[in-house]
């Protein structure tokens, strides 16, 4: 691979503070939670200081939240369009800061938080602006809100994730108390400051900044209508657990450990960007990453060499250098988790292999990395590993492609390469997945729907079923 | 001299077959007056699994037959409920008039689901104009093998709770209500023989606080219909338990009106959108 030169973007465009609040009822407010560091993943650097929420604050957010309601859902709808039409506009104006500061903090390349997660964030926003006045032909009767959504959202799509929360909450009448992961909440508070560039009312929009138990505070709280929660299936039951028998509306997008299926007829080339999409876009910190690729054996040696060439061409570096193809690992955490379960896959007999990939001396960095002559019991079968890790298991028939891409608790997307139409649809068909990409991976749009089966959640978002979570059906 | 009539056993109905209860246990059901009625069968945990597994076994046939295959087997059952509209009446008791009212509002709600087989995905999907160049199509699917804690309305309700679960392609167990079990015995005669294929509703009788947790924590379940459980304790654990691997929950605010106009909402209950993507080009 011939060198290129640096090409970072700048950080200038970002104005970071040394600390930052709360930002309830319109204004920045100190928490009374210990306040804790955000760091840039990539160098290890604190970035600034955010404060914690505790359970009092969290309350004081949903208090702000309940009073904005009677404004808020009482404003006509096209009136509500505007303001969210307003916060799209603002977004595209600040989009480079945007992007930058999430790259800072979140690790991910400045190639997707500028070309990827911030469009994809002011689309979300101009999407669901031009359903606030037209709620009554969504096809659910009612155009009713709920009220006050509580919604706690990953680390691996910050900015993303609030325009999929917020937007449709918006949209529809309700108001919001949000929480940011303890990663990376620094563009979720730059939003507050987007929020008040648009004049929204004080109150509609709350950000809480914290970690499980601010979160655990903002689902618990008796006052909140509804919940919306991104992130692991193992706090999802735990949520689940805990808004039973409130009444309280429930959204979950949860865990996936996704199939993409190459048959021996798909466009090899094709095939391959499809796989290093679907498992090395944003390091493997997507909930939909194609982490399983089951590969017609007839086609395992041919796939397997161009996949490997392929992945030797990646570039993995300075998130914010925009020739760079893989950015750093969110945090120590999801590094030593990602590091755990690839040992677990050697030990259990799965074969590991990594391009020559040097990495950098500080931040927290893992290399793309396969496991050949994987069994479907090994545990990187099973187990969402959440990072740039791909699991390779072949098949014969089409009947048995099925069978071990639904052998999974979970249930949110699915892969399939192929130039045979009918079998696409054959496979669309039999596949227990909310998402089925064919002869593409990992595309999104706000119009849309998206979530899923089984145990990676319930409830979508985007799209015409995007407005369900968010009024009284 | 009169004739001593000939009784009818009440048993399960699993898998398309009527067995007892392997557990050998039964209960006295009476009529509304306290006259025994007959011994229904107390169904064990190991019955609840069987049934389960029965429904898991049906589930890629009847979700991957057509809509209109399914909607045929449904107006089926309502011609078959139709041509035994006496014997229904006469096991609901009560007045004459009202009981027989209560089974044409049952075959008339069948009929009404049958209709929605080839219509839910019209009104449920979308065609989705993403940015881009991609076909791009959300569909309704079944969510999987449906739990249904039958109310206390031992035809009517009944009915009205397991018609919208298995139209869209899903199928159940289905606990039966505990006081008057009977009805649903009776229905799942009208079920086996209504093309309906075994499994697609599998039908239990006993306690309700027996059965309705162990479904609520089977991990092979994917949802849970509590609308008959009226003890808000029992609901509640059984809530608890369904979180355990996410099941979808139905658990309506107040009992439902059975001679209202029952909506989407218990079909879109248990249905998933699948999206589909596929690039366009040349």
């Amino acid at each position: 691979m011939f060198e290129y030169a640096p090409a970072p973007e700048s950080r200038d465009v970002v104005d970071l503070k040394s600390s930052y609040g709360l930002f309830i009822n319109g204004e920045f407010v100190d928490g009374s939670g210990t306040p804790f560091k955000t760091v840039n993943p990539a160098t290890e650097e604190t970035l600034a200081e955010v404060a914690t929420a505790s359970s009092d604050d969290v309350d004081r957010a949903v208090q702000a939240a309940r009073k904005a309601f009677g404004v808020w859902s009482a404003l006509p709808g096209a009136e509500r369009a505007k303001y969210l039409f307003r916060i799209a506009r603002i977004i595209q104006e600040r989009a480079r800061e945007l992007a930058v500061l999430e790259s800072l903090d979140n690790g991910k390349p400045i190639r997707e938080s500028r070309d990827v997660d911030v469009p994809l964030v002011a689309a979300h926003f101009f999407y669901y602006a031009g359903w606030a006045d037209k709620l009554e032909y969504a096809g659910f009767g009612s155009a009713k809100p709920l009220g006050v959504a509580g919604q706690v959202i990953p680390w691996n799509f910050p900015l993303l994730m609030l325009a999929w929360k917020i937007a449709p909450a918006l949209a529809c009448g309700n108001t919001v108390v949000l929480k940011p992961a303890e990663t990376t909440p620094l563009t979720a508070l730059l939003f507050a400051d987007i929020c008040r560039q648009a004049d929204l009312p004080p109150g509609v929009v709350n950000i809480v900044t914290g970690a499980g138990e601010t979160g655990a505070a903002v689902v618990a709280h008796p006052d909140v209508n509804k919940v919306a929660f991104t992130g692991s299936t193992e706090v999802g039951r735990i949520i689940a657990r805990t808004v039973a028998g409130t009444g309280k509306k429930l959204t979950l997008e949860l865990g996936g450990k996704a199939a993409n299926i190459v048959f021996d007829d798909a466009a090899v080339d094709q095939a391959v960007e499809g796989i290093v999409n679907g498992i090395f876009f944003n390091q493997g910190h997507v909930c939909c990453a194609g982490s399983r690729l089951l590969v017609q054996e007839s086609i395992q040696e041919e796939l397997l060499a161009a996949l490997k060439r392929r992945l030797g061409t990646l570039r993995l570096g300075d998130p914010l250098d925009k020739n760079t193809d893989i950015g750093a690992i969110n945090s120590a955490e999801q590094l030593a988790k990602i590091r755990r379960l690839s040992d677990l896959g050697e030990s259990e007999g799965a074969e590991r292999w990594s391009p020559a990939c040097e990495l950098p001396g500080k931040g927290f960095w893992f290399p793309p990395t396969l496991f050949t002559g994987v069994a479907q019991s090994h545990s990187v079968a099973r187990e969402e590993i959440f990072g740039p890790v791909l699991s390779v298991l072949t098949f014969r028939t089409p009947a048995e492609a099925v069978e071990k891409a639904n052998n999974t608790p979970y249930g949110l997307s699915a892969g399939v390469w192929t130039e045979k139409g009918s079998r696409i649809l054959w496979m669309a068909d039999r596949l227990r997945a909310g998402v089925v990409w064919a002869n593409t991976f990992n595309k999104f749009d706000p119009a849309s729907p998206f979530g899923g089966f089984k145990e990676s959640g319930f409830g979508r978002e985007g799209g015409r079923h995007g407005l369900e979570a968010y009024l009284e059906v | 001299m009169s004739r001593l009539s000939v009784r009818k056993t009440y048993k399960l109905y699993i898998g398309g077959a009527f067995p007892r209860s392997e557990s050998g246990r039964s209960y006295p059901v009476t009529s509304a007056k306290g006259d025994f009625l007959a011994n229904a069968s107390r169904a064990s945990r190991k019955d609840a699994r069987d049934a389960v597994v029965a429904a898991r076994k049906a589930f890629p046939g009847w979700s991957g037959a057509t809509a209109y295959n399914r909607g045929q087997i449904l107006y089926r059952i309502a011609e078959m409920l139709e041509g035994r509209r006496a014997q229904f009446a006469d096991e609901l008791g009560g007045g004459k008039r009202a009981a027989l009212e209560q089974v044409d509002a049952t075959v008339d709600r069948l009929v009404w689901y049958a209709g929605w087989s080839d219509k839910i995905a019209s009104v449920h999907g979308a065609a989705n104009p993403v940015a881009g160049p991609y076909f791009n199509l959300s569909t309704p699917e079944p969510t999987g093998v449906v739990a249904v804690v039958a109310p206390a309305d031992p035809l009517l309700g009944l009915v009205s709770v397991v018609a919208p679960a298995i139209v869209t392609g899903n199928t159940c167990v289905v606990v039966a209500s505990e006081p008057s079990p009977l009805g649903a015995i009776t229905l799942s005669e009208v079920l086996a023989t209504s093309d309906l294929p075994g499994g697609v509703v599998n039908v239990l009788t006993g306690r309700q606080s027996e059965l309705a947790p162990w479904l609520a924590a089977h991990m092979d379940v994917n949802a849970i219909d509590l609308t008959g459980v009226a003890d808000a304790d029992l609901a509640l654990s059984c809530e608890q338990a369904a979180a355990e691997n996410l099941k979808r929950v139905l658990r309506p605010a107040a009992a439902p009106d059975w001679a209202a106009d029952p909506g989407i909402g218990r079909m879109t209950a248990f249905l998933e959108t699948k999206t589909v993507w596929h690039p366009v080009g040349i």
